[in-house]
């Protein structure tokens, strides 16, 4: 068999994986040392990559302070919701697995350069961040745990938005998360909201957007109604930049945008000026 | 009345949507002995798509607010086809503080597909002002009665729907997403609507059933179209009969109330 005739072989594979990281937005290979050492902050395009809640919560939070709260709420199927893809039920099990968190927002007791604060950080993964009933609830039981111990409040949104699979149940979580916030407040207590990639939705149009600070990340998208949407409404394309952290910012609704690595030095002097 | 218990959730969304359904100018005119229109969001603009104001109904002063579709494709581009913008839900805001401070309650009419969603809304703060309805309303200090009258289309319904009482009509739907978005994101077929409207569980019967509103208003038979007049004079009833329960209650009662009612949605 001449070499032309040859089978083609799959080339010796590199495990590209191991060791390399590709950037979501530039495509760039990262050493995944260094991807891991920048907290997955692209060095070539700036670009926040997502996430996990306890990645989030390591890196806000001083070392070996985070105390998760109500780890037992989780989800709730009030509809026996079952679509083209099968249960929900099963869907969000298989989810919890997998995250290892019980719903899409872990909440609990921290400290930000020794300031206590009650910290709730959503999870992307979990569902898209969807709102569920037990994602309000954790929110409102972190809520008023912040005014039992007169501490802040800081919620990390990452949100699609609202969860279909819970119907109108989740929609009121919109109501009954603001109504929550609005008591922290009302308690003369901070409450600072953090927009991440990406805050969308219904949990932009709820806790995400009220916050007395609302920082966002670089580049986050943050919006209300989804980009093809509105395309579709408008009939028109819609720039580039739209929904950006740094559209929001132009736009008014956001306070600061703040990089990955700056975060937690920047709450904790936000909250000494609130008088923590 | 037998013939509409069944009706599958499909059929009442296209009652719910009906052109000739009754809707707020219809209330104002049924409903109203007096109404004293309030425009502007003192920000940006008057909403034609969310409209409110001063009202009298059976006697009772209250401050009217709620969404506005129009009748015809003219007064429909007027109003948006009810979809509000930004300084909708602020002027909503603004006449629920006057309400506050001149002791009325807040009667406000549920009916929209949803929030606009346009590029210019979004740089408004179409997410912001639906929030910051949501805050406020939970801590408002006097009583607020909801009717979902037609469509109670998401997170643009829920803006000026955080209420003590929350009526529904009986042919009305209230849902996180319409059926036609839900099946073509959860069943990518935009033609399992039906499917998707049963699934979401978004009729009167199913929702009070969830604890999420509190009382059906009935239709006359056909449909609250077919006797514009009947249906608001249930409305009528329904909405006074909640305002006398209401005005029982003092005003710490009453927020507290509404803070205990909204955080036990959701918790099983």
């Amino acid at each position: 068999m001449s070499w032309f005739e040859k089978p083609a072989e799959a080339p010796v594979r590199v495990p590209t994986e191991a060791i390399w990281a590709v950037c979501p937005s530039c495509k760039a290979y990262i050493a995944k040392d260094v991807w891991r050492a920048a907290d997955r902050v692209c060095p070539r395009c700036n670009h926040h990559d997502r996430l996990s809640c306890r990645e989030r919560v390591a890196l806000l939070s001083d070392a070996g302070s985070f105390k998760e709260l109500n780890a037992g709420v989780s989800f709730n199927d009030p509809l026996k919701f079952t679509d083209a893809s099968g249960a929900y039920a099963d869907k969000a099990k298989a989810t919890v697995a997998k995250t290892g968190v019980g719903e899409s927002v872990l909440t609990g007791t921290a400290e930000i350069e020794k300031i206590g604060v009650v910290l709730g950080v959503m999870d992307f993964k979990f569902l898209g961040g969807s709102l569920g009933s037990g994602t309000g609830e954790r929110i409102l039981l972190a809520a008023e745990k912040a005014m039992e111990f007169k501490r802040p409040l800081i919620i990390v949104s990452a949100s699609g938005g609202a969860r279909m699979h819970e119907g109108i149940v989740s929609l009121m979580q919109m109501a009954k998360t603001c109504a929550a916030i609005a008591r922290v407040k009302e308690a003369g207590l901070p409450y600072i909201s953090i927009l991440t990639d990406p805050t969308t939705g219904g949990v932009s149009a709820s806790y995400a957007m009220v916050g007395d600070l609302n920082i966002a990340e670089p580049k986050a998208l943050i919006g209300f109604a989804g980009r093809r949407v509105i395309e579709q409404t408008i009939k028109q394309k819609l720039p580039d930049d739209f929904q950006t952290a740094e559209y929001t910012l132009a736009h008014g609704f956001v306070d600061h945008i703040v990089p990955r690595k700056e975060m937690k030095s920047f709450l904790a002097k936000i909250l000494r000026y609130a008088g923590f | 009345m037998a013939k509409q218990t069944k009706l599958s959730p499909w059929d009442i969304v296209q009652i719910a949507r009906h052109a000739e359904r009754p809707n707020i100018t219809d209330y104002v005119r049924l409903l109203c002995d007096d109404f004293v229109e309030l425009h502007g969001d003192r920000l940006f603009g008057d909403d034609r798509g969310l409209i409110g104001g001063f009202a009298t109904i059976g006697g009772v002063k209250v401050v009217l607010i709620g969404h506005r579709k129009g009748r015809g494709i003219e007064e429909n581009i007027e109003a948006n086809f009810g979809m509000a913008n930004p300084e909708g839900y602020r002027k909503a805001m603004r006449l629920m503080r006057l309400a506050e401070k001149y002791g009325l309650p807040v009667v406000s009419f549920v009916d929209t597909p949803g929030a606009y969603p346009g590029s210019e809304a979004e740089a408004r703060g179409q997410a912001e002002a639906i929030a910051h309805n949501l805050e406020f309303m939970s801590t408002l200090k006097t009583p607020i009665v909801v009717v979902v009258c037609g469509e109670g289309g998401s997170g643009g319904a829920l803006g000026i729907a955080v209420g003590d009482r929350v009526l529904m009509l009986q042919n009305a739907v209230y849902s996180v997403i319409s059926p036609e978005g839900c099946a073509s994101i959860l069943w990518r077929d935009g033609t399992k609507a039906a499917l998707a409207a049963e699934t979401l569980k978004i009729t009167a019967d199913s929702l009070k059933s969830l604890g999420i509103i509190d009382a059906i208003v009935p239709e006359p038979a056909g449909g609250a179209h077919a006797d514009p007049s009947a249906t608001a004079s249930a409305v009528k009833k329904a909405v006074l009969a909640c305002i006398a329960e209401l005005k029982r209650l003092s005003l710490e009662e009453l927020v507290e109330q509404r803070y205990a009612k909204f955080s036990a949605m959701g918790r099983f």
